[in-house]
C-alpha cells in the first residue's frame, strides 16, 4: 500500500513531474485495456454466434452475425420491401420527435402547474393514479382507430407515453422547491409569476431533465409500436412484415438501427443537459486516484 | 419603525396538537438601532422574524412596521435567512441582481447596482462564479449583498453565520458592521450566540425558553465604531457579558433539562 519514500527536499519538483507523467500513461494505458477488452467481448460473443449458427443451431429461427449484416447492407444499398431505408428511418424519426416534443411540453406545463397547485393536485390525484395504471401500450390500437394508418397514430402512442414520463417528473421537481428559496423571493419583491419562472422552473430542471433521457426511448417505443399496430411505413412496419415472413435476420436489422437512433439521441440529449446544468459542480466521478 | 404587542404564534403540530412559538410578546425597535435577539437553541426567535417580514400573520396581538400593522411583507424590509437561499442556478451577479429584477429594473441597470454591491462585499472578480464554487464564507457574502442591494430600511437576521467557522464568522461580523455603519437601518439580529450578540447591537434582548418571548432587554454601551475582533477582549465587554449572561443562563438551563428529559 504505502509507497511513500521520504525524499530529500530538493530532489522533489523532477519527481513529481515524473509522478505526474506516469499517472498520466497509467491512465491511457487502462483506458486502451479497458476498450480491448471490451473488443474482445463483442468478438468472442459474435464468433460464437456465427459458429453455433453455422454448424449446431437453426440459422432460419436465431440467424446469424453475416445474415443481419448482409440484410443491412441490402437494405442500405438497395431497397427494402416499402421503398427506401431512409424513408423508413425518416418516417420513425418523425414520429417519434414529434410525439416527444408534444409529450414533454404538455408534461412540463401540466407537471408544473398541478405540482404548484395543492388544490387541483388533490382534486385529480385519483385520476392521474388511474391515467398511470392504463397499459399505454394498448391505447396504440385505439389510436388507429381514432386517427388512421398515418403518422398521427404514432405520434399520438408516443405522446401518451412520453407525457406521463415527463409529467411525473415535473410534477415532483415543482413540489420539492425549496421553501427557503421562494421565501428570500417574495422578501426580495418577487411576484407569484416572477417565483415560478426565476424558481420553481428552473429548480424542476433536473427532475426534467432526468426524466428526458427515458421519454425519447418511449418516444420511440410508442412510434414502433405504432407501426406495428397498422402503418404503411417506418421501422415498425419493416420489422412487423420481417416478423410475418420469418425473416429473423430483418427483425435484428431493424432492432440495431432503432438502437443507434437511441443512442444518438441520448448523446444529444446529455449535450443539452450539460449545457442547462452548467451550475452544478461537476459530477463526482473526477475523484482522486492513489498513484 | 418595528413594533410587537402581545404578537402571539401558535402552530398546529403535525400530531394534531397546538404549538405555541411565540407568546406575548413586546418588542420596538427604531429607526438606526441594531438589536440582537438572544435566547436557547429552538425557543421560536426566528418565528418573531418571520412575524416582522410578513411571511407570517401573528395569531393574536399586533406587528407593525412604520406604524402600519403588517399583512404583507412591509416595503423596506430585507431578510438574510439561516440557511443558504442564493439561487445555485445563477452567477454570484445575477443573484445579487435578483432584487431590482424583480422590482421592475432594466437588466443593465439592475446588473449595474448588483456589480456595485458585489464590489462592496468583498466578491469583486467573482461576479461570473456560481455559488458552488465558493466557500461558505463568499455565499454569505453573496446573500448579504443580494439583501443590501435593495437598500432596506429594516433587516431582519435569523443566525445568519451560525453556519460557518469561528473565523470566518468573527469576518463577517466586522464586514456586516462596516456596510450597516452609515445606513440608518434598523437590523433585528437574531442569533444563540451570545458573544456574537454583545459584539454587532445596541440592544439585546434576551428570550425565555419557549414559547419564548422577551424576558428583559440588556443596554449595550459600547462605543462604535467597533473593531468586531478586538472589542471582545474588552473588560467592559466582558461586564456585560456576564450581566446578560446571569440572564440568558437560566432559560438555557431551563432548554437542557427539558432537551434531557426527552431523551431519558
Amino acid at each position: 500500500m504505502s509507497h511513500d519514500v521520504a525524499l530529500p527536499g530538493a530532489a522533489a519538483p523532477i519527481d513529481e513531474d515524473l509522478a505526474v507523467s506516469s499517472a498520466r500513461a497509467a491512465v491511457r494505458r487502462r483506458k486502451l485495456t479497458v476498450t480491448g477488452v471490451r473488443l474482445l467481448l463483442v468478438a468472442v460473443w459474435l464468433g460464437s454466434w456465427e459458429l453455433s449458427a453455422t454448424y449446431l443451431i437453426d440459422p432460419f429461427y436465431y440467424s446469424k452475425p453475416s445474415a443481419i449484416w448482409g440484410k443491412l447492407v441490402a437494405w442500405f444499398t438497395q431497397t427494402t420491401a416499402f421503398g427506401s431505408i431512409w424513408t423508413q428511418i425518416s418516417y420513425t424519426l418523425q414520429e417519434a420527435v414529434a410525439g416527444f416534443a408534444l409529450g414533454g411540453v404538455a408534461g412540463v406545463l401540466l407537471g408544473i402547474v398541478l405540482g404548484r397547485s395543492r388544490f387541483v393536485a388533490d382534486v385529480l390525484a385519483p385520476f392521474i393514479k388511474a391515467a398511470n395504471a392504463i397499459p399505454r401500450i394498448v391505447l396504440a390500437s385505439l389510436f388507429v382507430i381514432w386517427f388512421g394508418l398515418g403518422m398521427s397514430s404514432k405520434i399520438a402512442t408516443a405522446f401518451i407515453l412520453v407525457f406521463f414520463a415527463v409529467f411525473f417528473n415535473a410534477f415532483q421537481g415543482a413540489r420539492e422547491v425549496d421553501r427557503g428559496l421562494v421565501n428570500n423571493a417574495r422578501i426580495l419583491g418577487a411576484g407569484r409569476a416572477q417565483i415560478l419562472w426565476t424558481i420553481v422552473v428552473p429548480s424542476a430542471t433536473s427532475w426534467i431533465l432526468a426524466s428526458l433521457h427515458s421519454a425519447f426511448g418511449f418516444a420511440i417505443i410508442g412510434a414502433v409500436v405504432g407501426e406495428y399496430s397498422g402503418a404503411d411505413k417506418g421501422l415498425g412496419l419493416l420489422i412487423n412484415n420481417a416478423q410475418g415472413t420469418f425473416d429473423s435476420a430483418g427483425i435484428y436489422a431493424g432492432m440495431i438501427i432503432i438502437t443507434v437512433i437511441a443512442l444518438v439521441a441520448e448523446w444529444l440529449l446529455t449535450l443539452l443537459e450539460r449545457r442547462l446544468l452548467r451550475w452544478r459542480p461537476a459530477a463526482s466521478g473526477s475523484h482522486d486516484v492513489q498513484i | 419603525m418595528i413594533e410587537l404587542v402581545g404578537a402571539t404564534k401558535r402552530f398546529r403540530s403535525a400530531s394534531g396538537g397546538v404549538h405555541t412559538a411565540v407568546r406575548d410578546l413586546d418588542l420596538t425597535v427604531a429607526a438606526g438601532e441594531f438589536v440582537a435577539v438572544v435566547g436557547p437553541t429552538g425557543c421560536g426567535k426566528s418565528t418573531t422574524l418571520s412575524l416582522v417580514s410578513g411571511l407570517e400573520p401573528p395569531s393574536h396581538g399586533r406587528v407593525a412596521v412604520n406604524g402600519r400593522e403588517v399583512t404583507g411583507i412591509p416595503d423596506g424590509v430585507g431578510y438574510m435567512f439561516q440557511a443558504d437561499a442564493v439561487l445555485p442556478w445563477r452567477t454570484v451577479l445575477d443573484n445579487v441582481a435578483l432584487g431590482p429584477r424583480y422590482r421592475g429594473a432594466t437588466t443593465s441597470d439592475a446588473r449595474d447596482r448588483a456589480r456595485d454591491w458585489v464590489g462592496r462585499v468583498g466578491l469583486g472578480g467573482f461576479e461570473d462564479y456560481y455559488p458552488h464554487q465558493l466557500s461558505g464564507g463568499m455565499r454569505k457574502r453573496v446573500a448579504l449583498a443580494q439583501t443590501l442591494v435593495n437598500e432596506p430600511r429594516i433587516l431582519l437576521m435569523d443566525e445568519p453565520f451560525s453556519a460557518l467557522d469561528v473565523q470566518t464568522r468573527g469576518l463577517m461580523q466586522a464586514e456586516l458592521l462596516r456596510l450597516w455603519s452609515g445606513t440608518g437601518a434598523a437590523v433585528v439580529f437574531v442569533t444563540h450566540d451570545l458573544e456574537e450578540a454583545l459584539v454587532l447591537a445596541d440592544r439585546v434582548a434576551v428570550m425565555t425558553a419557549g414559547p419564548a418571548t422577551v424576558k428583559q432587554v440588556f443596554d449595550v454601551r459600547l462605543p462604535r465604531p467597533r473593531d468586531a475582533e478586538e472589542i471582545r477582549l474588552t473588560s467592559d465587554f466582558l461586564d456585560v457579558y456576564r450581566e446578560v449572561w446571569e440572564s440568558l443562563r437560566e432559560e438555557v438551563q431551563i432548554t437542557r433539562e427539558r432537551m434531557s428529559g426527552r431523551v431519558a
